[in-house]
């Protein structure tokens, strides 16, 4: 026994200094064995998308091996019956093979369905994170952008995917597109021509070009960005939440190597496993069910995924707005909903790192997180944001709700018209009162309690045990590093 | 607020976020569930075959083509001075003792046939409570042999012959063609309900084939109704088929989350999905020393 | 602040800024944008290194990494023997991949040297090199007399190659030509999804058609029609309108002029008084048009009537078109030809 453990590591000594004799990477090596990531649960969500990202990149190569940007229209003769002699385009045809001829092609079809859908909902939930604990402030407000970016290029890279397979919900999904593309003021009819090479459903470079779009162009630069926004997380070291020991110029966690290392392996796996078995398990846009596109075909219920609900929920709730002047229509009805609704949420979520600076006057560097109750002005403001968004999410399946419980559907949208407004600022409020009540006793709204163990003897006397375990955090008390003066920090 | 908020718990963590999840599954089951039960159609009236007078309904029945099957229903003096007892008892207070229909209540009912007095009886429509609610799916209220009495009655007033549908002689592949062109607009296209403005539709997942081809023929309450000129036999059998074939769609991708597509879909990515990962992420984001 | 300056009586000026600051501190601490300084926390060290030396660990995890072996073959077995189970395929591979997340996730908490460190950050900015590489940026325009003009010229030069390289983004898309027709002209008549051509007579009360133009693209954005009948009592057309409706027949664009999406939805009451009146609805956004009235819009977001397209019954009694459109289809867009209603 020991001679082999003898033998292996001299093997891997001779390994190690193969390796240094032609790169000399010594150093660098030991600093990302000893790098220390603070340990708290929270700061995985973005490593979540992340792996979720690289299940996307491997099911998805697998898919393009399949798919055929096709929109010539060819008849059905597969093993599907339901679809037998039935006319539809190319794509939609290899996507149906893809899913009932390819050994596990369905799977890895479903798989990355499931985790396009994670990968979305992980990086909401990390910008979640990011914003109610203030990590986006100096010195991570660029890497602030670059995940926003990340967050836009998803969603639209999401939405090419659905739209590549031709069938009845992605050929609805592309109509409204173009309806949006064509409601962009003055430019909207160059605009959508430009991109689907003539009026909907467009010329036959249209899927070749989304399937470009899809499989490469923004992939790539989500690929390039991600190294960005890693690099740059790796140079500035994890932000941390305070606590015993844990200062603004230092970060107390767990090594990379070994546990850390073995711990993020684990996540990626569990990652990889949850959506493979979803996969497997659960159907995800079953697309033979839905049958082939014709612009002259539609059904009820027809949804968007998820991360497009916002935009299907803004067009749903716009009233009927279309200021025109004779032949000029100034702005056309589904820019409110699905262009001008989401870039003013973009904006100013990319705003608002200057805004709160302009408020707060604080341009310092922040290396310590907040709690979400030690500011209890921003977190109202998030909550209150983060709910109008919700809500115009919610009216995008408020036809489901009316079918489920038969409440009138004109009803909803007339209501749900004024409570988008009154709502956020009642959530604005009762967050506000929330936050300083608790920042005031200084418990965990989920998990923290305080008091003292005792026993009380048969004789009446009490027994100190002990006391609560202390979970409260202790709030920094130095000052922040890089203290500059506002002015010349710009 | 305070008291609420700061509450202690004595559930770990784990757990709590597991039952959130279990809780989160039950809301994907109540909201994107198709309810059985949720069914609207038919709101008053049957229509007349030949517009009767002042109160005939907007619309009538299609008639069956020339050779094509009608579903006969049993007919004898007897059955219908059942049905004509029990029309007095049950229907007369809206349709009028003479099916003559009360101006503003509820239209005539002379000449609808038998094919849209089976289809509200036996799918528990009729007899609604009050004139102006939707006539929704429920249990009939009536016996098989109370409803062929009442057929036997109203349809001695004349009207079509009722429409029949035999499955068997459809193709499910011309189903889901014709499903798609006349019905997925409202019913949704593996008929799991929806809804015009206003009106709910309803799922089909209990829909009898003579159930459907009666609502094809003669559309109740806002639904269209469509002749042969749209829909022939052939393909009244193959809807018929292909409705009772989405009671199980092929689901070869597992779980079918209720066949609504993403509503569910977004509810199981977040809930299932992001949950579990976020329960694995809270297991190893802290050490355990 | 610079408000003490050593001097034991502060001026009158000194003062009023004290007073100010004293003010802005209690109303911000009032208003909870600032906290009164907590208690310094204990200066701790958390460095510390646990050994878990676990053997029972070990026997866990390599328990599960066999179990994931097993998951993993029985992949390949059910590939082999039946690919297209796809619930068994997603079990082995998802097993196999959350096994081998628990042995990692085990391993790392449980088997290996739990550690705490405490690694200082880098201070990220340091003037005197922040002015180095400026000065180093600069000198290498040592000697050059007339950066304006060099500055001028490489912009006019940037600008030139930015827009050169954006030019042929232009070459994807054609030019407008053609968004304001369709196929839909006089005398063209209408058929329904399998070719055959309607006949006035078809077309009945109470029930909608989809037609497609003869001899046009049924692809086309345009191309799809609703085609109902209407009795007088639901008939209002628009005076200009009244010859567009041959025996009450009505023509619409299937295609809804809010976001593009196929109009599927028609709702006609079996009995006007106890229900709605007959509309069309698009299933998208729940826009929905009464057929009744040229289209009029009474519910949803869209911004114009229905576009409708006057009919004309032939010799034949074939329905045609009486015309093309009088105003654009599809959605808005900044030079749409709207109509009149």
């Amino acid at each position: 026994m020991n001679v082999l453990q003898r033998t292996l590591e001299r093997r891997f000594l001779r390994g190690t200094r193969w390796l240094e004799q032609r790169l000399g990477a010594a150093k660098g090596i030991k600093w990302l064995l000893s790098y220390v990531f603070p340990d708290h649960w929270s700061f995985l969500l973005g490593e979540i998308a992340l792996y979720a990202f690289i299940v996307l990149v491997g099911t998805g190569t697998f898919l393009a091996l399949y798919y055929i940007p096709g929109d010539s229209q060819v008849i059905y003769h597969g093993p599907y019956a339901l679809l037998q002699g039935e006319q539809m385009s190319e794509a939609y045809r290899s996507v149906v093979d893809l899913s009932f001829s390819v050994p596990a092609g369905l799977l890895f079809r479903q798989a990355h369905h499931w985790a396009a859908d994670v990968f979305v909902a992980a990086i909401v939930l990390h910008l979640c994170r990011i914003f109610f604990t203030g990590a986006y402030r100096k010195p991570r407000d660029v890497n602030y952008f670059i995940g926003l970016t990340m967050l836009m290029l998803a969603i639209l890279e999401g939405f090419a995917g659905y739209s590549l397979i031709d069938d009845l919900l992605s050929g609805m999904g592309l109509a409204i597109a173009y309806g949006v593309a064509l409601s962009l003021p003055g430019i909207g009819a160059q605009l959508g021509y430009l991109v689907w090479g003539g009026p909907f459903p467009g010329s036959s470079s249209f899927l070749p070009r989304l399937e470009i779009v899809h499989v490469f162009l923004i992939p790539g630069t989500l690929a390039v960005l991600i190294t960005l926004h890693l690099v740059m997380i790796m140079r500035q070291h994890h932000s941390q939440f305070p606590g015993p020991g844990r200062r603004e110029r230092n970060v107390v966690g767990t090594p990379l190597w070994p546990a850390y290392a073995l711990r993020s392996i684990g996540l990626l796996l569990a990652v990889a496993g949850v959506l493979f078995l979803l996969g497997g398990l659960v159907q995800i846009n079953p697309i033979w069910q839905w049958g082939p596109f014709h612009p002259y075909l539609s059904e009820n219920g027809a949804q968007p995924d998820w991360y497009i609900g916002w935009l299907i929920g803004a067009l749903r709730l716009m009233p009927n707005w279309e200021p025109a002047i004779g032949n000029y229509t100034l702005i056309p009805n589904p820019f409110w909903g699905g262009a001008a609704f989401p870039l003013f949420v973009f904006i100013v979520m990319f705003a608002w790192p200057a805004i709160e600076r302009r408020f707060t006057r604080d341009h310092l560097r922040h290396d310590l997180l907040d709690r979400p109750r030690d500011r209890p002005t921003r977190t109202a403001i998030g909550a209150a944001f983060l709910s109008w968004v919700m809500i115009i999410f919610a009216v995008g399946s408020t036809d489901r709700l009316f079918f489920r419980l038969h409440i009138s559907y004109t009803a909803q949208i007339h209501f749900w018209r004024a409570g988008v407004w009154v709502l956020p600022i009642l959530i604005f409020f009762i967050t506000r009162s929330a936050c300083r009540s608790l920042r005031r006793t200084d418990t965990h709204p989920m998990r923290a309690w305080q008091g003292t163990v005792v026993r009380r003897g048969p004789d009446g006397s009490i027994t100190r045990l002990g006391d609560s375990a202390d979970r409260t955090q202790s709030r920094p008390s130095e000052e922040p590093v890089g203290t500059v003066p506002a002015e010349s920090e710009r | 607020m305070r008291r609420w908020l700061t509450r202690r718990s004595r559930i770990p963590a784990v757990l709590r976020l597991t039952l959130a999840v279990i809780l989160a599954a039950g809301a994907v089951a109540v909201l994107a569930a198709p309810s059985s039960e949720g069914q609207t159609s038919s709101g008053a009236g049957v229509p007349g075959g030949p517009p009767a007078g002042v109160n005939a309904p907007s619309k009538s029945p299609e008639p069956p083509a020339p050779g094509d099957p009608v579903k006969t229903f049993p007919d004898s003096p007897a059955l219908r001075a059942q049905g004509y007892t029990l029309y007095q008892a049950g229907c007369s207070s809206c349709h009028g003792i003479a099916l003559q229909g009360t101006p503003g209540v509820a239209p005539s009912l002379r000449g609808v046939g038998a094919g849209p007095v089976d289809f509200y009886l036996s799918t528990g429509r009729m007899p609604l409570e009050q004139p102006r609610e939707e006539p929704q799916r429920a249990p009939a209220l009536y016996t098989r042999g109370q409803i062929d009495a009442l057929i036997a009655y109203v349809a001695s007033f004349g009207g079509p012959p009722a429409p029949t549908a035999d499955p068997a002689k459809g193709n499910l592949a011309l189903g889901l063609h014709e499903f798609t062109l006349h019905c997925a607009g409202c019913h949704q296209v593996v008929a799991r309900g929806g809804l015009t403005v206003n009106v709910p539709v309803p799922d089909l997942l209990a829909a009898t084939p003579q159930q459907v081809a009666e609502a094809v023929r003669m559309g109740p309450y806002v639904m269209p109704h469509f002749g042969t000129r749209q829909i022939d036999q052939h393909d009244l059998d193959s809807i018929a088929r292909y409705v009772l074939w989405t009671r199980h769609p092929v689901n070869a991708g597992g779980w079918a989350i209720y066949n609504l597509g993403p509503i569910p879909e977004g509810i199981v990515a977040w809930f299932m999905g992001l949950a579990a990962l976020v329960i694995v992420a809270r297991l190893i984001g802290e050490r355990l020393a | 602040m610079s408000t003490g300056d050593g001097s034991p009586r502060l001026r009158p000026i000194a003062r009023t800024l004290a007073v100010l600051v004293a003010l802005r501190t209690a109303v911000r601490t009032a208003t909870g944008r600032e906290r009164p300084g907590p208690p310094a926390p204990p200066d701790v060290d958390p460095s510390e290194r646990i050994v878990p030396a676990s053997r029972r660990a070990e026997t866990i995890v390599a328990a599960l990494l066999l179990a994931a072996a097993v998951f993993g073959f029985g992949f390949t077995f059910v590939y082999v023997v039946s690919g297209e189970n796809t619930q068994l395929l997603g079990l082995a591979v998802g097993g196999m991949l959350a096994l081998l997340a628990a042995a990692a996730i085990i391993a790392g908490k449980l088997v290996v040297p739990q550690e705490q460190s405490v690694e200082q950050r880098d201070p990220l900015l340091v003037e005197e090199q922040a002015e180095e590489i400026v000065e180093i940026v600069e000198a290498g325009g040592e000697g050059v007399s007339r950066r304006a003009l060099l500055a001028g010229a490489g912009g006019v030069a940037g600008a030139a190659l930015i827009t050169a390289a954006a030019t042929p983004v232009a070459s994807l898309g054609p030019t407008l030509n053609g968004i304001h027709t369709t196929d839909w002209k006089r005398g063209v008549r209408l058929l329904d999804t399998s070719g055959r051509p309607y006949l006035a007579a078809d077309i009945e009360i109470g029930t909608f058609y989809t037609a497609l133009p003869e001899g046009g693209d049924p692809e086309h954005l345009g191309a799809g029609l609703l085609v109902v009948r209407l009795p007088p009592e639901f008939l209002h057309l628009p005076p200009a309108r009244q010859s567009w409706a041959p025996d009450g027949i009505v023509a619409y664009s299937k295609i809804c002029p809010h976001a593009a999406c196929a109009i599927s939805l028609y709702r006609y009451p079996t009995y006007r008084p106890t229900s709605v009146e007959p509309a069309f609805t698009c299933p998208c956004h729940y826009s929905t048009f009464l057929p009744g009235e040229g289209g009029r819009l009474v519910f949803g977001p869209a911004g114009r009537a229905l576009p409708q397209l006057p009919l004309m019954v032939d010799a034949d009694g074939y329905l045609r078109a009486a015309g093309p459109f009088h105003e654009d289809i599809g959605p808005s867009w900044w030079n749409i030809h709207r109509g009149q209603s």
